[in-house]
C-alpha cells in the first residue's frame, strides 16, 4: 500500500471539460520549448517511462518518447515482438513483472480494446493509453484539439466532419467525446458498413455522403482506411472508396471555405486524401498535428506523473 | 450463512415426514401450509391435510417452520469441465454447488474435451455421478460428430445409453440441410433436440451490437442473428414434425417469433438462462469479462421482452447455463475472454426475483425450474406426486444475501452476478430422500422413531 494510486489517463470519455482545458493550456506551455534550442527540461529527472507497444507504432511510440525525454524522464521502449508476450505471457504477467521495476508510468498500445485498462487495474503507476484496438486514442484526440484551438482560438460552436472508416477507428470515438464535451458539433461522414451500430446515440450526426457531410464543416479529420481488411469486405474496391469517400479538392468545395484539414497518419494517398489535399499548406495541418502531439504528450506526462496534477483534477469523475 | 454439503447423508430406511412446510406445487398451480411424508427415497404422502394435527408419532419429523418446501430445480444447460478441464470444475465441485443451489437434477452439456458424441462418455457420466452422490446427473449426447455441425452423431446409440437430449451446446449448426436431418432422423427415437439458435455468420462478435459496444470499442452480434434462426428452426420443425427446444432465447423479436409458432399450434419449446432476465448489456460496463456471455447480454428492452415472454408463457423454462472459466481465461482483454458465467448456486435467488418484483406466483416460478424441464427432457424429479423421487428444495424466499464469487462453491468464480443484492436462500436440499445439502441454520428437530 506505500505507493500511492496515481490516476490515468485511459480514454476521453468522461473527462470534465476543465481537465481537457487544463490539459490543452499545458501543452501550450510547451510548444515553445520544443521550438526554442534548449529543449530539455528536468521536471521529469529521475521517473522512469516504459513505453509498451504491442501493436506497432514507430510515430506514436517515437512521440512519446520525445516527449518524455525532454522532461528529463528515463524512457524504455518494449519490443515486444522479442519480449516474453512472444512466448505465451499474459497481458497481465507483463504489466505486473514491469510495474515491479517500479515505473512511474508505463505507456500501452494494444490491439484489444480494454486492454489498457485492465492493465492499469494491476499496477500502481500512472497508465496512458496510446491506443486500444477501436476504443479510445486520447493523447490523439487532445493533440487534434489542441491543433483547432491554436488555430480557431476555441472548440466551442465548431461544426467537425470525421470521415472514413468510423467503425474501427479509436481516434474517431476519442475525438467524438472530446469535440462534444468541447462544445463542438461532430458529423460522422463514410460507408454504413463502417459505421458502428447506434452512433448516432454518442450525440453524433451520421452521414453517408461526403457532399452533405461535408457542408459548411469547419474542420474535416480524415481517417486512415485499413486497406488490408477492408477489400470485398467493407468496401467494394479501394478505387470505390475514393472515388465516393477519398478526399480531394472536389469534395473539398462542400466544406467552408477555410477549413482546416486534418489526419491522424499515416496517410494512405489515394485511398482516403488526395496527395494535393494533403499537401495544401493554405489547408492541411497535418504536420502541426505532429507537432502538437509532443507537447499534448509532455504535458499528459507532466500532469500524471510531475509535481503538478491538478490538470487532471476531477477527471476521475 | 455456512451450509454443509453431505454427498454421503443416509438414506433412512423408514420415512421421514416434513411438517409445517410452505408447500409449492407447480404441477397443481398451488401452495398452501401442509406437509410431506418421504418414504424409501420417493414421497409417499403430501398435502394441506397432512399431519394437520402435529408432528406424527413414531417416525422422524423435520419441522419446517414455515419455510418453502418445493420440487427441487431441474437445471438443463450445466457445463462442467469434467472430463478435459477438471482444474476448472469437477463433477464433484458442480454437485456441491448445484446442492447449494437447490437443485436435484441437472443436465449436463456434451461441450467437454472429448465431446458427449460416443456413447462411452454418456456412460462414464453416469457413472461419475453415481459416485459423487449430489444431484441426479444426466447428460446430453452430441447432435452432430465433435459438434461441428457436419454430421450427425449417433443418436441413436448415444440415447440408449442415456443421453437425455441431443445439442451442439453453444454452437449453432448453421447448415440448414444438417438441421432438417438431425430433426428428422432424431424422431425415429423421439428425441428432443435442443439447438441455440443464432445465426453463426453475424455472431462472430464479442457483445450484443448497441450504443454499449460502440463505447467500448467492442465487435458486436446483432440481437436479429437470433430470430433469424429461430425462424429458420421453427420452418424446419413444422417441416420435419421433430422435437425442437430453442436455447437461451434473449431477445423481444425472438420471444414474439415463438410465441406466433407457438400459436399456430406449433410443438416448439424454448428457456432463457438466469443472466437474460436479470441483467443487460450494461453490465459488460468497463470490460468486465464476467459479463462475456453466449449469447451476450442484451439491451433493456430485450431483458424486458425475456420477462414478459416468461409471464405469458413463451418461455418455458429457465437454466443456469453454468459455465466455469478460469482467471487465465477471463482475466485478458474483454475480445479474448472465454464466454460463460457460473449460475448453479444463484440460479434461484435471482430467479425469485421474478417473484419479489411481481412477475410470477412461486407455483408459476417452479414449474419454469423444475416440474416442465423434467418434463420436457422426460426426467423422474421436478413434481410432487405420489411415488415420484423425493427430489426437493426448502428455502427461505426472504433472506436477504449479497453474492460474493468468492463464498461460491465452484471452483471458478466468474458469475456476472458479483455483489448484487439478493433475496432467497436454500435451506436443505433432498435428492432421494437424503438431505445432501443443509445450511447451518436449518437445525432440524428430528426424532428417532
Amino acid at each position: 500500500m506505500g505507493v500511492p494510486r496515481l490516476p490515468h489517463l485511459l480514454g476521453i470519455e468522461g473527462l470534465a471539460p476543465e481537465a481537457i482545458s487544463g490539459l490543452l493550456d499545458l501543452s501550450e506551455s510547451y510548444i515553445d520549448q520544443n521550438r526554442s534550442i534548449d529543449k530539455r527540461r528536468d521536471l521529469l529527472s529521475g521517473r522512469t517511462v516504459i513505453n509498451l507497444f504491442f501493436e506497432n507504432s514507430t510515430r506514436t511510440r517515437t512521440s512519446f518518447e520525445v516527449a518524455a525525454k525532454r522532461l528529463g524522464a528515463d524512457v524504455i521502449n518494449m519490443d515486444v515482438a522479442t519480449s516474453s508476450v512472444r512466448k505465451g505471457e499474459t497481458l497481465l504477467d507483463t504489466a505486473m513483472t514491469l510495474n515491479a521495476m517500479r515505473p512511474d508510468s508505463i505507456v500501452v498500445r494494444h490491439s484489444e480494446s480494454g486492454a489498457v485498462n485492465l492493465l492499469s487495474q494491476k499496477v500502481n503507476c500512472a497508465v496512458i493509453n496510446a491506443g486500444d484496438g477501436q476504443h479510445e486514442h486520447p493523447t490523439q484526440a487532445l493533440l487534434d484539439a489542441l491543433t483547432i484551438r491554436r488555430r480557431r482560438g476555441s472548440l466551442q460552436g465548431l461544426l467537425v466532419a470525421i470521415c472514413g472508416d468510423i467503425m474501427h477507428s479509436r481516434v474517431a470515438r476519442s475525438n467524438i467525446h472530446l469535440l462534444q464535451i468541447m462544445g463542438a458539433r461532430v458529423r460522422v461522414v463514410g460507408p454504413p458498413t463502417l459505421m458502428p451500430t447506434d452512433i448516432e446515440k454518442m450525440g453524433v450526426e451520421v452521414h453517408y455522403s461526403m457532399k452533405t457531410g461535408l457542408k459548411d464543416v469547419d474542420i474535416v479529420m480524415m481517417l486512415r482506411l485499413q486497406t488490408e481488411r477492408m477489400q470485398g469486405l467493407f468496401v467494394p474496391s479501394i478505387s470505390e472508396y475514393f472515388h465516393f469517400f477519398g478526399l480531394d479538392h472536389e469534395k473539398l468545395r462542400f466544406a467552408k471555405p477555410d477549413a482546416l484539414i486534418m489526419h491522424p497518419g499515416p496517410m494512405n494517398r489515394g485511398v482516403e486524401i488526395d496527395s494535393e489535399v494533403a499537401d495544401d499548406l493554405d489547408r492541411s495541418v497535418i504536420h502541426e498535428q505532429v507537432e502538437m502531439g509532443v507537447a499534448v504528450r509532455m504535458a499528459c506526462l507532466e500532469a500524471l506523473i510531475g509535481g503538478r496534477r491538478n490538470a487532471l483534477a476531477g477527471a476521475a469523475a | 450463512m455456512k451450509g454443509n454439503v453431505d454427498p454421503s447423508a443416509p438414506q433412512h430406511s423408514g420415512s421421514t415426514a416434513y411438517i409445517n412446510a410452505r408447500i409449492i406445487d407447480p404441477v397443481g398451480d398451488s401452495d398452501y401450509r401442509g406437509a410431506v411424508l418421504i418414504s424409501d427415497g420417493k414421497i409417499a404422502d403430501y398435502g394441506p391435510n397432512l399431519f394437520a394435527s402435529g408432528a406424527p408419532y413414531g417416525i422422524q419429523s423435520v419441522d419446517c417452520r414455515g419455510l418453502y418446501l418445493a420440487p427441487g430445480l431441474v437445471d438443463t444447460r450445466v457445463h462442467t469441465g469434467e472430463p478435459g478441464e477438471e482444474h476448472k470444475e469437477t463433477l464433484a465441485s458442480a454437485g456441491a454447488a448445484a446442492a447449494v443451489g437447490g437443485i436435484t437434477s441437472l443436465v449436463l452439456l456434451p461441450d467437454n474435451e472429448p465431446p458427449f458424441d460416443d456413447a462411452s462418455l454418456i456412460e462414464f457420466v453416469a457413472r461419475r455421478a453415481r459416485q459423487v452422490k449430489l444431484a441426479n446427473m444426466y447428460a446430453y449426447g452430441a447432435l452432430t460428430v465433435g459438434l461441428e455441425g457436419k454430421e450427425l452423431a449417433e443418436i441413436g446409440l448415444l440415447a440408449e445409453a442415456g443421453a437425455v437430449a441431443f445439442t451442439d451446446a453453444d454452437h449453432a449448426v448453421g447448415n440448414a440441410q444438417v438441421m432438417r436431418r438431425a430433426l428428422y432422423y432424431a424422431k425415429a427415437f423421439d428425441a428432443l433436440i435442443v439447438h441455440l439458435p443464432q445465426e453463426p455468420t453475424l455472431s462472430t462478435g464479442t457483445m450484443t451490437s448497441g450504443e454499449t459496444a460502440t463505447r467500448l470499442g467492442l465487435s458486436g452480434n446483432p440481437p436479429l442473428a437470433e430470430v433469424m434462426m429461430v425462424e429458420r428452426d421453427i420452418r424446419l420443425a413444422e417441416m420435419t414434425g421433430g422435437r425442437l427446444h430453442l436455447a437461451k432465447i434473449s431477445t423481444a423479436e425472438a420471444v414474439a417469433a415463438i410465441a406466433a409458432a407457438k400459436a399456430r399450434g406449433l410443438r416448439i419449446t424454448c428457456d432463457t438462462a438466469a443472466p437474460y432476465f436479470a441483467l443487460n448489456d450494461l453490465a459488460v460496463g468497463d470490460y468486465r469479462t464476467f459479463g462475456k456471455l453466449v449469447p451476450p447480454l442484451r439491451a433493456e428492452k430485450d431483458r424486458m421482452a425475456v420477462v414478459e415472454g416468461l409471464k405469458s408463457g413463451t418461455i418455458d423454462a429457465i437454466v443456469s447455463d453454468h459455465r466455469p472459466q478460469d482467471q487465465d481465461s477471463k482475466r485478458v482483454p474483454f475480445a479474448q475472454a472465454e464466454p460463460g458465467g457460473i449460475g448453479l448456486e444463484t440460479l434461484l435467488p435471482i430467479s425469485l426475483e421474478l417473484v419479489h418484483n411481481g412477475h410470477l406466483t412461486l407455483p408459476r416460478l417452479f414449474q419454469l425450474l423444475s416440474s416442465t424441464p423434467a418434463r420436457l427432457f422426460g426426467l423422474p424429479g421436478g413434481r410432487l406426486a405420489k411415488g415420484a423421487p423425493a427430489d426437493l428444495v426448502v428455502f427461505d424466499a426472504d433472506y436477504a444475501w449479497m453474492v460474493d464469487r468468492d463464498e461460491l462453491c465452484s471452483k471458478t468464480k466468474n458469475t456476472p452476478f458479483d455483489e448484487r443484492p439478493v433475496q432467497g436462500r436454500v435451506m436443505a436440499t433432498i435428492v432421494g430422500g437424503r438431505t445432501i445439502y443443509r445450511d447451518d441454520s436449518f437445525t432440524t428437530t428430528a426424532q428417532a422413531a
